[in-house]
């Protein structure tokens, strides 16, 4: 504020000492919301050419027949709601993305308290370590895991049949494949949640904790009543964020299953990509993406409301 | 600043020699006189395969003055099928497209008519297969132009010592390399009974059941063979006959002597249960058999490609043809369809094939006599049989005859594997017709 106050009063001297009118143009390009908006402009146009121009396309596309030739209005969303596979495909991207997200932000929880609890000079390495598997691209980590996976010949199986178990249909079996593609979703996801959740603690202050210790509160009250309040707002956006994330996840699916077995992984994303690209019905396919953004849009509205609330109270 | 003034005759005489000039003058053919062409091929498994493709069209190229653009496309992560939605949607792209089986029709209205250059191509390479005609023709008008290079059978590749050892089968006697097959007994009831005996054996058949095309392909041939059909050449929906249940009572017996895992199986899982020395049978082309020789050379002589199994309404095979396709938005269509009957002449083709180590097939019948099949080792004469001399299958491919756009959801959705692991399941044989028809009805819209 100072600054500004600063720069004003300057810039009103230097005016009036050249004794000139400030045109109206001038003065536009002065304001700080417009330098604002020409520093925000590349970004702008980037995001309106690569997700505000495609959603829009893609909303176009939903609208139209499976030729292409056709305006039919809703009639590719009323169609999905006739078929058996849609409200399959609803029901596991909920399950995907809900379970993931849980266990995901468990997960990180416990990881970001043992980090937390290191000690700070080899807080680094482990830190460095434990990112790994957020760092490594998704299709790579997930090729190395469906040869884990392997139908004929899964390493865990392998493992396992040196103790008389299995072998285990890890894709072949709708539990286990749905199984299998949340474990990898939860692996390549927690260390996100790490970061973040790490990062949260470190800004508790200790005297909460001191003064907690003095009252003589257990571990187990110090989360409930400190750690866990202070950071109720950084996990409900990571938790928002992730959702996101993994209610669009596409890579995972499609290399580890791709849908199956009896489309019974299949995501928004996946079965769109099979309608859409595998299919030769864009329009479908469009349709069956959009469905993800009403109800991402819900969530998104929820949790933001939340924080939303907590904000004011705070204030 | 002096201004010469141009005379009305000195105009004439200047205009009249700039005319002349440019009309008498000798045509003067740079290295592209005539023009560009840029083309998306299919990106070979082959190595060096893509290099004799490569080769034929800078001959041609070098003959014809045109700048040519070749981009190899992946099939790998579907990209090949990614690149042309996105040349479709943009109406940009390269002139000449090479499309996998269902696409030509997918883009029908975008795309270049062959007529004349399919009319010569047919009378001096002989007929094509039905197939080929299925998919790369509408009505009367050809869309696109069979391609030698990635067109297969995905017929049995069996080993030739175990099937000896658990079923009493001598491949090689069956389909002898150089003289027609004796295999009138090669029927499904044979099929099922060495099924089994390699089951018990412990190097059960690899046939998979999962949604990609290698196991839909399987399960379409069958069908066919059993006479059964989801949807008819009119596309009346047909689902709920007899020829469809047996073909379900089959898989289920089939199921039963496969490994338990073929419902995950992808296109690359039977390629492995070949070359692993786990399975006594896979359907692929060549392809898996190449990698024995490369990878496990004691399993690669103990292949044999040859023939499916005889059903009621006879042996059918699954071919799977590329089909190269002009955009109609091509600025360069002449040259394009110039370059096409070029890599469709008798010498070109041969080329691809010896390239691709006997896995190119092309679709024109006097095209299927060449050295290659019959000289691929080891054992030798392995191939001769692939690209069945002798016209012993009928070429199809799964969910056909129904119209090309319904037969492709059928396809894609891997609707017949999924009825048969359904019905395998426990899923009850009426129930399992109930689902197929109501996604088969689904599959309607237009």
């Amino acid at each position: 504020m100072a600054d500004v106050a600063i720069n004003t009063t300057s810039r009103s001297a230097k005016a009036g000492s050249r004794a000139r009118p400030v045109s109206g143009v001038r003065k536009f390009f002065q304001k700080k919301s417009t330098v604002a908006f020409f520093m925000a402009l590349p970004l702008i146009l980037l995001i309106a050419i690569l997700v505000v121009y495609p959603a829009l396309y893609s909303i176009h596309l939903a609208t139209l027949n499976k030729s292409m030739q056709r305006y039919v209005g809703f009639g590719n969303f009323t169609f999905l709601f006739t078929r058996e596979t849609f409200w399959m495909v609803v029901r596991q991207s909920c399950l995907f993305a809900i379970t993931a997200v849980i266990f995901k932000a468990i997960i990180g929880f416990v990881a970001a308290h043992f980090v937390h609890n290191v000690p700070a000079n080899k807080q680094r390495k482990w830190r460095g370590m434990l990112l790994v598997p957020w760092v490594v691209p998704p299709a790579m980590s997930t090729l190395t895991w469906l040869w884990l996976f392997d139908p004929s010949y899964s390493a865990f199986n392998w493992i396992l049949a040196h103790f008389s178990i299995g072998p285990i249909p890890w894709t072949g079996d709708t539990g286990w494949a749905r199984f299998a593609v949340i474990l990898v979703n939860i692996w390549a996801g927690a260390p996100f949640f790490l970061i973040l959740y790490l990062a949260a603690l470190k800004s508790v202050p200790e005297q909460l904790y001191e003064a907690a210790a003095i009252d003589g509160c257990n571990w187990w009250q110090r989360v409930w009543f400190i750690t866990l309040p202070m950071m109720r707002n950084i996990i409900a956006i990571t938790a928002l964020f992730s959702l996101i994330v993994t209610f669009a996840n596409f890579d995972i699916v499609r290399i580890l299953t791709a849908g199956g077995p009896l489309d019974s992984t299949h995501l928004f994303a996946t079965w769109a990509f099979k309608l859409g690209i595998e299919s030769s019905d864009i329009p479908l396919g469009a349709s069956v993406s959009l469905f993800m953004f009403p109800i991402l849009a819900i969530a998104a509205i929820f949790i933001l409301r939340d924080i939303n609330q907590r904000g004011n109270e705070a204030s | 600043m002096t201004r010469r003034k141009l005379s009305r005759r000195q105009f004439l005489a200047t205009t009249a020699a700039t005319s002349a000039a440019l009309i008498t003058a000798p045509y003067v053919r740079g290295a592209h006189a005539a023009g560009k062409l840029s083309m998306a091929f299919w990106d070979h498994w082959v190595p060096g395969a893509n290099g004799v493709t490569t080769k034929l069209v800078n001959e041609w190229a070098a003959k014809e003055k045109v700048e040519v653009t070749i981009d190899y496309v992946t099939s790998q992560g579907n990209k090949n099928l990614i690149t042309i939605a996105a040349e479709a949607q943009a109406k940009s792209g390269h002139d000449i497209i090479t499309m996998p089986t269902w696409w030509p029709h997918a883009n029908v209205d975008q795309l270049e008519p062959m007529d004349d250059i399919m009319k010569e191509l047919i009378a001096q390479n002989g007929k094509v297969n039905g197939t080929v005609e299925y998919l790369a023709k509408e009505g009367d008008k050809w869309i696109g132009v069979p391609c030698t290079t990635g067109s297969q059978i995905k017929g049995p590749c069996s080993r030739i010592d175990l099937l000896k050892k658990f079923a009493n089968i001598d491949v090689q006697e069956m389909f002898p390399a150089g003289s027609p097959p004796k295999a009138d007994n090669w029927d499904m009831d044979t099929f099922l009974k060495a099924a089994e005996a390699c089951h018990k054996g412990g190097n059960p058949f690899g046939i998979g059941l999962g949604e990609t095309s290698d196991s839909v392909d399987s399960a379409g041939a069958f069908l066919l063979a059993f006479g059964g059909e989801l949807v008819d050449a009119k596309g009346n929906v047909t689902v709920k006959t007899d020829a469809v249940r047996q073909w379900l009572e089959f898989y289920k017996k089939l199921m039963s002597f496969m490994p338990p895992d073929v419902p995950a199986w992808d296109d690359s899982s039977n390629n492995k249960w070949l070359v692993s020395g786990k399975g006594a049978m896979i359907m692929n082309p060549p392809s898996a058999w190449a990698v024995a020789k490369r990878d496990a050379p004691k399993i690669a002589e103990q292949c044999w490609t040859h023939p499916f199994p005889k059903g009621p309404k006879g042996r059918f095979a699954p071919f799977l043809p590329f089909i190269n396709t002009v955009w109609n938005f091509s600025p360069n269509k002449s040259a394009a369809k110039s370059l096409l009957t070029f890599l469709l002449q008798r010498s070109s083709a041969e080329q691809q094939v010896a390239a691709s180590g006997g896995y190119d097939l092309p679709a024109f019948e006097k095209l299927l006599d060449f050295k290659t099949w019959a000289e691929e080792s080891p054992p030798k004469g392995t191939l001769f049989s692939y690209p069945d001399p002798y016209h012993t299958q009928t070429l199809s491919i799964a969910a056909s005859p129904a119209p090309p756009k319904i037969a492709q959801q059928i396809y894609a959705q891997a609707t017949l594997t999924k009825m048969c692991v359904r019905h395998f399941q426990g899923e009850a044989m009426e129930k399992t017709l109930d689902w197929a028809q109501s996604e088969v009805e689904g599959f309607m819209r237009t």
